[in-house]
C-alpha cells in the first residue's frame, strides 16, 4: 500500500496511515542543521509544520517548529526522518529513537 | 491545494456528523474504521468532542458551549450530574479527585474522560436541559464570549446578553456559517470594564456612541496562538444593536470566502488582517457582504476598561456586587478553573436556594451566582463552600489561570493545572505583594496555542523544556507586563527555559525587586513597560526554593501524569470499551 501521511490537530501529530505516530514535545538531537550555531542542536519539537514520504525506506519525514534549548534559537527544521514503514503490506510504522543523533536532510 | 482537513470537511461536516457519531457510539469504539480515525476525530470536534492525547485513546474531552457563560437556572446541576456520572476517568487527579468540571477562558465547560459509548445519553440529557456541545470545537462559530454579568451589570451601557444570545441562535447551525476555514471567535461587550476581552477575538463588538445613540464599534483579527499574537484592529465601523447580526454574518461570510483553506496555519482571520489591513477589510465587507451603508466608528469607552488591564486593581467580578435590579451577584474564585463535582452540585443547590438558580462563567475561569436578594447574602456566604471557592481570595489565588496541559492535551509540552495550584499555594505562603497591589495575574499555558491567555497577564508562563544535570526537565518561558485595558499590551518574554521548580523562586525575587525599585504607586505593568528586556531579565533571578515540583520529568511520556504505580504509556488501560475495560490490541 502507499504511505499516507499528514499533520493533525494543529501540528500536534504526524499521522502515518491514519495512526497518530509522532507527537510534539520531544527533544531531538540534530546534527548538520542550519537552525542555530550549536554543533548538535538540542531541539524541542513544538509543532509539526510539514510532512512527507521519501520513497526509499519508505521513510516518513517531517519539518518541526520549535527551539534549540541549548542556545535558545527558534525556527523550523529541515526534513527529519521520523520513522519508517517497516511493513509495506499493512502500513506498519516504526518511529526512530529521537534521543539518538539525527541528520537533517536539506 | 486544499488541506487534508478541508477534503474531509467537504465529504461530511456540520450537523450531519451527528448521525455517524451516534452510530459509532452505538456500535462501540472499534466500529470506527482504523483508516478513518483521523477524518472522524477531526469531524467530531464540530460536535464538541476532542480526542485526548496518546495513552488515552477512546477517551474524549467534551466541551459544552455556554454563550456568554450563562448557565440558566437548573443547568449547573445538569452539568454537575453529567460530570459525576460520565466524566470519571480510570485514575484520580491528586488535587481534584476523579470527577470535575473545567470552567474555561472562553466561558465554556470542559469535561474529560468521556467515552464514545456514553455520548448519546450525555447529549440527550444536555439537550433536554437547553445545553449543547454543538460547534464548541472545530471550524466554525465557537462559543460567543462577553461580559459575564451582561444584563445585570451596573457598569453596563448596552444590554449585551440578548445581543450575544441572538447571535448564538442566529449563527449556530446556520449552514452558511458552519464550515469556515478555521475557528471563529466572537465577543460582545456592553459594559465600560471591557470584560468581553474583544481584543483577543476574531470579531469583537464593543460599546460605542454615535450621534447620541449607543451601539457597537467593530474590531477584527485578534488571537493569541502560535507566537503570532495579535490584537483585534478597529475597522472604522459602528453598528446599532439591531444590525449586529448583519455585520457579524457579513464578517463570517467574508472569512468563509477569503480565509486560507490551503494552509491551516495561515487560516485565522488575523492573517487576512495582516495582509489586507483594516481599510480593505472594511471595503470588502461593505461591497460584498452587507447591503446597507456601514456607519463610521463611534466614540468608544475603552479608556475606562479595567478587565485584565494590569493596573493592579480588581476588575474580575469576584466578590459580592450589586446588580442593576438591586439584587446581588457573588463571584467565586475557582483556582485554575477546575471545580470538583461535589462543589458544583452544592453550588447548584445554593444558587437555587438563595438566588434564581442561574450561574455564569467568566473568562478568568471563575463562576458567579446571580440574583441574590440582599437578605440572602449572609446566609449564603455562611456556607463552607465559600472557604474553598472564595469571594475574597488571596491575590495569588485570584490571579491564577492555567490551561489543560499534559494531563489530556496532545499539543502540550508541560503539566499545567496541578503545577499552577502548587505555585499559587507556595506564593501565598512565601511572597508578599506590595500592599496597594490587589490583583496580580499569573497565567500558565502548556504550549504556544495560549489557551490560558498568557500574553495578557502580569506574569506569563509558557511550556518549554530545559536540561538539569543533563536530564531533560519541564521548564517555562517567563514573560512580563501584559494586559488589556484601553491600550492592550502583550507580555515581553524576558527569561526563557526556566526549570519549572525554579519558577516560584523567580517570581519571589521579581516581586521583591519590583517593590524595591518601583516608583510610588507604579503598577507592575507600567514598571515593566518602563524597562528594557535585559534590565527585566536581571530582576527575575530563577532559583530553587523549598517549593517541590513532582512533575519535572516529562509528564507527556506517561499515560496519565498522576497515575499510581506504573505510569508508562504501556500501562494505559486505553483504548477501552463502553464499560471502561481495556480492548484487546490489534497488533
Ligand atoms: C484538550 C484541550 C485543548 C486543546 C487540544 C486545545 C487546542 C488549541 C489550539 C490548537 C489552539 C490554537 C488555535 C489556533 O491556532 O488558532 C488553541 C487556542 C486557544 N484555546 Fe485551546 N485547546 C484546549 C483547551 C482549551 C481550553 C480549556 C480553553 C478555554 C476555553 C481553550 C481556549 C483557547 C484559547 C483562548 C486559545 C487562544 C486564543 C486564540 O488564538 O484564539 N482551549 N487551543
Ligand atoms: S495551551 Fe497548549 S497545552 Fe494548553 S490546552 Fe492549549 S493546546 Fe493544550
Ligand atoms: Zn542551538
Amino acid at each position: 500500500m502507499t504511505t499516507d501521511v499528514h499533520q493533525l490537530d494543529d501540528g500536534a501529530w504526524v499521522s502515518v496511515n491514519d495512526s497518530r505516530e509522532v507527537n510534539v514535545s520531544d527533544l531531538w538531537l540534530l546534527a548538520e542543521h542550519d537552525l542555530c550555531g550549536c554543533e548538535v542542536a538540542d531541539f524541542l519539537a513544538e509543532g509539526v509544520v510539514e510532512v512527507g514520504v521519501e520513497p526509499a525506506g519508505p521513510a516518513v519525514q517531517s519539518r518541526f517548529a520549535g527551539r534549540c534549548i541549548r542556545c535558545g534559537a527558534e525556527g523550523v527544521t529541515g526534513w527529519l526522518t521520523v520513522g519508517r514503514v517497516v511493513d509495506p503490506a499493512d502500513g506498519g510504522f516504526r518511529g526512530v529513537d529521537h534521543e539518538s543523533i539525527h541528520l537533517v536532510d536539506g | 491545494m486544499p488541506s487534508k482537513v478541508e477534503n474531509w470537511k467537504s465529504e461530511v461536516y456540520g450537523a450531519e456528523i451527528r448521525e455517524h457519531l451516534m452510530r459509532f457510539a452505538e456500535e462501540g469504539w472499534d466500529a470506527i474504521p482504523d483508516e478513518e480515525h483521523d477524518a472522524w476525530f477531526e469531524r467530531f470536534k464540530w460536535w464538541g468532542l476532542y480526542h485526548q492525547r496518546s495513552g488515552q485513546e477512546s477517551f474524549f474531552m467534551m466541551r459544552i458551549g455556554t454563550p456568554n457563560g450563562v448557565l440558566k437556572p437548573g443547568q449547573l446541576r445538569v452539568v454537575g450530574e453529567i460530570a459525576d456520572e460520565y466524566a470519571r476517568g480510570p485514575a484520580q487527579n491528586p488535587e481534584f479527585g476523579n470527577a470535575y468540571c473545567d470552567w474555561t477562558t472562553r466561558q465554556s465547560i470542559q469535561l474529560h474522560w468521556i467515552k464514545l459509548e456514553d455520548v448519546p445519553e450525555v447529549f440527550e440529557k444536555l439537550e433536554a436541559n437547553g445545553l449543547s456541545t454543538q460547534q464548541a470545537c472545530g471550524d466554525s462559530w465557537r462559543n460567543i464570549v462577553g461580559c459575564p454579568v451582561a444584563g445585570k451589570d451596573t457598569h453596563e451601557h448596552i444590554e449585551a446578553w440578548s445581543v450575544a444570545e441572538n447571535l448564538n441562535e442566529t449563527f449556530k447551525g446556520d449552514e452558511d456559517h458552519t464550515n469556515l476555514p478555521r475557528k471563529w471567535k466572537v465577543s460582545v461587550t456592553g459594559c465600560d470594564q471591557g470584560c468581553g476581552q474583544g481584543d483577543i477575538n476574531d470579531l469583537a463588538f464593543e460599546p460605542a456612541e454615535k450621534d447620541g445613540e449607543l451601539g457597537f464599534n467593530v474590531r477584527v483579527g485578534g488571537g493569541l496562538a502560535r507566537k503570532e499574537a495579535r490584537f483585534a484592529r478597529g475597522i472604522d465601523v459602528w453598528v446599532p444593536r439591531e444590525q449586529v447580526p448583519d455585520v457579524a454574518g457579513g464578517m463570517s461570510a467574508l472569512f468563509r470566502e477569503y480565509g486560507d483553506r490551503d494552509n491551516r496555519f495561515n487560516a485565522r482571520i488575523k492573517f487576512l488582517m495582516d495582509e489586507w489591513g483594516p481599510e480593505k477589510m472594511r471595503r470588502v465587507l461593505q461591497e460584498e457582504f452587507v447591503d446597507f451603508e456601514l456607519p463610521r466608528a463611534g466614540e468608544d469607552m475603552r479608556e475606562q476598561y479595567t478587565y485584565n488591564a494590569g493596573d493592579g486593581q480588581h476588575g474580575d467580578h469576584v466578590g459580592v456586587h450589586e446588580q442593576n435590579d438591586g439584587n446581588y451577584y457573588v463571584g467565586l474564585n475557582v483556582l485554575v478553573g477546575r471545580m470538583g463535582v461535589d462543589g458544583v452540585l452544592e453550588l447548584a443547590d445554593l444558587a437555587e436556594e438563595y438566588g434564581s438558580g442561574e450561574a455564569r462563567l467568566t473568562q478568568r475561569q471563575n463562576i458567579i451566582v446571580t440574583d441574590i436578594p440582599e437578605e440572602n447574602l449572609d446566609p449564603l456566604l455562611d456556607h463552607d463552600l465559600f472557604e474553598h471557592y472564595s469571594p475574597d481570595p488571596h491575590p495569588f489565588m485570584r490571579g491564577s489561570i492555567a490551561c489543560t496541559g499534559t494531563e489530556f492535551c496532545s499539543l502540550s509540552i508541560v503539566e499545567t493545572k496541578n503545577r499552577q495550584v502548587r505555585y499559587a499555594r507556595w506564593l501565598k505562603e512565601n511572597v508578599d505583594l506590595p500592599a496597594d497591589i490587589e490583583d496580580f495575574h499569573i497565567h500558565l499555558s502548556g504550549c504556544t496555542a495560549s489557551c490560558a491567555q498568557p500574553q495578557i497577564a502580569d506574569i506569563s508562563l509558557r511550556g518549554m523544556k530545559t536540561r538539569k544535570d543533563g536530564e531533560p526537565v519541564e521548564a517555562l518561558d517567563i514573560g512580563l507586563g501584559g494586559g488589556l485595558g484601553e491600550n492592550p499590551r502583550f507580555a515581553d518574554w524576558v527569561e526563557m527555559r526556566v526549570a519549572a521548580d525554579e519558577v516560584p523562586g523567580a517570581i519571589a525575587n521579581l516581586v521583591e525587586n519590583f517593590e524595591a525599585e518601583r516608583a510610588e504607586d507604579e503598577s507592575f505593568r507600567d514598571f515593566v513597560e518602563a524597562r528594557d528586556e535585559e534590565t527585566l531579565a536581571a530582576l527575575v533571578e530563577p532559583e530553587e526554593t523549598d517549593y517541590d515540583d513532582p512533575y519535572m520529568h516529562n509528564t507527556k511520556q506517561t499515560w496519565y501524569p498522576y497515575a499510581e504505580g506504573d505510569d508508562s504509556l504501556d500501562a494505559s488501560p486505553a483504548p477501552t470499551d463502553g464499560s471502561g475495560d481495556p480492548l484487546p490490541s490489534d497488533d
